[in-house]
């Protein structure tokens, strides 16, 4: 049995897995039945001014039959009043010490609201502060949320009067709605957080209702940019989360990674990209608190398989094999190799390859099968037949380097060698 | 005792109800339509007699367009509501279906199908228009599978066309032959209305070529003749006692169902079924659905060579038949006329036969067996007479035809059973556009 026990930023918890801050963690009831199915902390729901949300609030991007392979929000901070929000903070402290109880803010923008909403959510006891920055629509408007998230001259001047008073650990949470996360944290490592969090969401609008013409979520006939989050944002947050976990200045500084984690093999992705722990909301929302059973189970077995016996055994380990595009070998070669055997003749190789690869599937055809081979000298090793096929191992990709030697494109272009002639 | 009436009314309902039911909801058509891989060069389209484009229909299944869904399997085949319910599909379309090499169960294609041509035909979807009347005359003679593909084709193209039919309900088989738990005689109107209802089509019912109407009457009166009239009754087996009473033509008991309340159709005790065909298993299973005891199929060869399907054989048996391979009928004993007991040869395998299979010989044993009723299903005849009168040439009564159709008569085509001695229905529908295509090149258009 690995040790699933997370320490970020000495807030600890039984497991890496915390609730990010959204509605699953924005009252007392939803909190205590997550502990009880067993998420390691919460990120309670933004706190600050009060505020007033619409109806309807979330809408989807479906694919294929798939239900909410992105999910869409307009929603605001906490619309609950202050005080009952800190009295139940309270209350879930007490009934479960052992989990992590993070607070976020989003302060109106001076430095006296700050300081005042700090020290009510510290007296509460909570173990960690975590800076909202993020929010893409409704809080903009205000100046608050990604309003100071994108100017990191800002981020930096509230992370600064956070820092003035807070006792407790402070986690900036970054928006991904920039061209870059690497100026945002570097702000607020420089105001003084002890840790970023990211992503938060991103802009978005999901589609249009056919019949009607109003995009979606539909408010009496209209509708704004939402915040983009689920599945489908995965990858746009493990690169922003690269981007940081390389970057010289503050590479040290531990991250919670966030966005679209629906599975513990999501999870082992952030980690091993440089999240000390991570965050989930969608997956929770979509499916309920229940997610936790395997979300621990499969990331201790895969860390058992692997010899791994803490989470900081693995953490970081494939942010150095993110390289920069000219230190690839180029004299590394591989060809596809489909395996009759598996073949089921479905095709979708073939057309893939034909119609907007190299056209280097050889095609027999037959009645009602088809047979297909790789041109090995045509192929360049894309991958876009293994990607299409339905078959795990169908097809492989068989490695026939160029050449022994590493040879990278500078290189190349320094000996003057030759580009394709077709 | 050979009886009707055997059953009360909902006996009678659950019996004939049908056999392979729709999807109940649109949510389960899009889950099985998302399960599709969308095969390239699909080998489900290649087994399809009509090549229905099934990728595309399923794809546009699952992405809403269900009328774009109707119109790729219209287009391919007219019967493809009628289709979806009577192909054997396990030897065809889903036969060929790729995750059948994984063991999963292959996309349930008949099934989605029959969803969007039900709706086009239940919401009345004008999915086709006919060009402009060329002022071009064709007659079809028959309107089954064969002959209504034929017109449909035909009156698309702007031909005026008339369809002479010997019966009072147009559909052919599928309206006297199919299964009762297959199709309604109710769906079966609604295909033919859905079909004619792109107009251009003139129905001649109760005329039958060779009684109301002459083949040189329509080569005259019209600028080319189609002939669909599919096959004849069963086959006799040419053994002493077949005219005894309880001897009945599987083609006959069947359109007997097909055309009476249940209730009026008698049926046997002890039924005996000969043949394996799909026709010998329609007749036995309902044989058995309308309250026989004990219903028994008879077939010459082992189960390896049976001509039917799995599929089919599966029916029969969980409808309680039962099976007798290597047996040939040699008699039908009565007494006072009536069937009593049925004798038969049994038979052994010797070497393989024209068609490939181990031909069945006698082994000089016989045994039998206690009946009040004999079915026979052993193939259908064609209309020899009424072909050779009509100087076409054929084969035992099976007209001959070149591709696309045209008989040794000039502008005279065929096709479907009457040419192929008794198919599919898909078949039928295909042999109808390959005639249409032939007359349409016949007459240069
Ligand atoms: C019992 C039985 C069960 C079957 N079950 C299935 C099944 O489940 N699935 C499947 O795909 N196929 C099945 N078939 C086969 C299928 O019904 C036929 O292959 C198909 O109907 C052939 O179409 P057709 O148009 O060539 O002939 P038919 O359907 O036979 O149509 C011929 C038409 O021509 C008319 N006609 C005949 N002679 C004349 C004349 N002299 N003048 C004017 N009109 C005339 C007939 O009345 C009829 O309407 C079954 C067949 C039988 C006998
Ligand atoms: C309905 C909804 C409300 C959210 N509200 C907040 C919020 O108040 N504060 C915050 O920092 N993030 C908020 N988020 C963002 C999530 O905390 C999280 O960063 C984002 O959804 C990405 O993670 P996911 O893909 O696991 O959902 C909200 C997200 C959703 C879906
Ligand atoms: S790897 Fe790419 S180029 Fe090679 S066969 Fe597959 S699809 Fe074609």
């Amino acid at each position: 049995m690995a040790n699933l026990q997370s320490n970020f930023l000495g807030i600890k918890s039984p497991n890496p897995f915390w609730l990010a801050s959204a509605p699953p963690t924005d009252k007392k009831i939803n909190v205590l039945r997550a502990f009880e199915a067993g998420w390691g902390g919460v990120v309670w729901k933004t706190l600050g001014s009060q505020v007033k949300n619409v109806s309807s609030r979330y809408s989807s991007l479906d694919y294929n039959g798939r239900k909410a392979v992105g999910f869409n929000n307009i929603e605001l901070i906490s619309d609950r009043p202050l005080d009952i929000n800190l009295k139940e903070i309270k209350e879930v402290l007490q009934l479960f010490p052992d989990r992590a109880m993070v607070v976020s803010l989003m302060a109106d923008n001076d430095k006296k609201s700050w300081h005042e909403l700090i020290k009510k959510v510290e007296d509460t006891g909570a173990h960690g502060l975590e800076l909202n920055f993020g929010c893409p629509h409704g809080m903009v408007e205000r100046g608050m949320g990604a309003a100071v998230g994108q100017d990191p001259e800002i981020a930096k001047m509230v992370v600064e009067w956070v820092m003035e008073i807070a006792t407790i650990p402070v986690i900036t949470k970054l928006t991904p709605n920039v061209h870059s996360a690497v100026p945002g944290a570097i702000a607020a490592i420089e105001g003084g957080s002890n840790g970023i969090s990211l992503i938060n969401t991103i802009q978005s609008i999901t589609g249009i209702n056919l019949d009607t013409l109003v995009p979606n979520p539909n408010v009496a006939g209209k509708s704004v940019y939402g915040g983009y989050c689920g599945p489908a944002v995965k990858p746009i947050a493990l690169k922003m989360l690269t981007s940081i976990a390389q970057h010289e200045k503050i590479k040290a500084i531990p991250i919670s990674g966030i966005g679209g984690i629906t599975t513990w093999k999501d999870a082992a992705e952030f980690m091993l990209l440089g999240a000390s722990n991570v965050q989930v909301c969608t997956a929770a929302m979509i499916s309920g608190f229940k997610i936790i059973t395997d979300l621990c189970d499969g990331l201790n077995n895969w860390m058992d398989e692997k010899g791994y016996t803490t989470i900081n055994d693995f953490v970081g380990l494939s942010v150095p094999k993110i390289t920069k595009w000219e230190e690839l070998d180029i004299n590394y070669h591989i060809v596809a190799k489909i395996n009759q055997d598996a073949c089921i003749h479905c095709g979708l190789c073939y057309i893939a390859c034909e119609d907007t690869s190299h056209q280097s599937i050889y095609i027999e055809r037959g009645i009602p099968y088809n047979t297909y081979t790789i041109k090995e000298d045509e192929c360049v090793g894309c991958n876009l037949c293994k990607i299409v096929c339905p078959v795990n191992d169908c097809i492989t990709m068989l490695e026939q380097r160029k050449d022994d030697e590493y040879l990278n494109w500078t290189e190349f272009v320094k000996r003057g060698l030759p580009l394709n002639d077709h | 005792m050979i009886q009707n009436n055997k059953l009360t009314e909902e006996q009678y309902t659950k019996n004939f109800c049908d056999i392979h039911p729709p999807f109940e909801h649109d949510e389960a058509a899009a889950i099985e339509a998302n399960r599709c891989l969308n095969c390239y060069d699909a080998p489900c389209t290649k087994l399809c007699p009509t090549s229905i484009d099934v990728p595309l229909f399923i794809k546009q299944i699952s992405s809403g367009n269900i009328k774009g869904s109707a119109k790729t399997i219209l287009s391919a085949n007219i019967m493809g509501a009628g289709c979806s319910k009577v192909c054997p599909v396990e030897k065809l379309c889903e036969g060929a279906c790729v995750y059948n090499f994984l063991d999963e169960e292959p996309i349930n294609i008949a099934k989605l199908q029959r969803y969007s041509t039900e709706k086009a035909m239940e919401k009345k979807w004008k999915l086709f228009s006919r060009k402009d009347s060329l002022g071009k005359k064709v007659a079809v003679v028959g309107a089954g599978p064969a002959g209504l593909a034929c017109a449909h084709a035909l009156s698309l193209q702007g031909i005026d066309v008339t369809i002479y039919e010997k019966e009072a309900k147009a559909g052919g088989l599928m309206n006297y032959g199919v299964a009762a738990y297959k199709v309604t005689s109710q769906f079966c109107k609604e295909e033919v209305d859905y079909i004619l209802s792109l107009g251009g089509i003139k129905m001649e019912y109760n005329k039958a070529l060779g009684k109301d109407i002459s083949l040189a009457e329509l080569q005259q009166n019209f600028d080319a003749v189609f002939l669909g009239i599919g096959v004849g009754v069963a086959r006799a087996l040419e053994i002493p006692g077949e005219d005894l009473q309880g001897v009945e033509d599987a083609i006959s008991f069947i359109y007997n169902i097909r055309t009476n309340d249940y209730s009026k159709i008698k049926v046997g005790d002890n039924v005996a079924v000969i043949g394996m065909g799909m026709t010998a298993i329609d007749a036995a299973t309902q044989s058995k659905r309308l309250g026989a005891k004990e219903v028994t199929l008879i077939y010459r060869r082992t189960e390896n060579e049976k001509p039917c399907t799995d599929v089919e054989l599966d029916i029969a048996k969980l409808d309680g038949c039962a099976f007798i391979w290597l047996a040939s009928p040699k008699e039908i004993v009565g007494e006072n006329g009536i069937v009593k007991k049925f004798v038969c040869n049994k038979m052994t395998l010797g070497e393989p036969d024209v068609s490939g299979r181990r031909a069945p010989i006698e082994t000089g044993e016989t045994f039998s067996l206690d009946v009040d009723m004999v079915i026979k299903a052993a193939g259908q005849i064609p209309f020899e007479n009424l072909v050779k009168d009509a100087s076409l040439q054929n084969k035992n009564g099976k007209i001959n035809i070149e591709k696309n159709g045209n008989t040794n008569l000039k502008g005279v085509f065929a096709g479907g059973d009457a040419v192929n001695g008794g198919k599919e229905v898909v078949d039928a529908v295909q042999a109808g556009k390959d005639g249409a295509k032939g007359i349409l090149e016949y007459l240069d258009i």
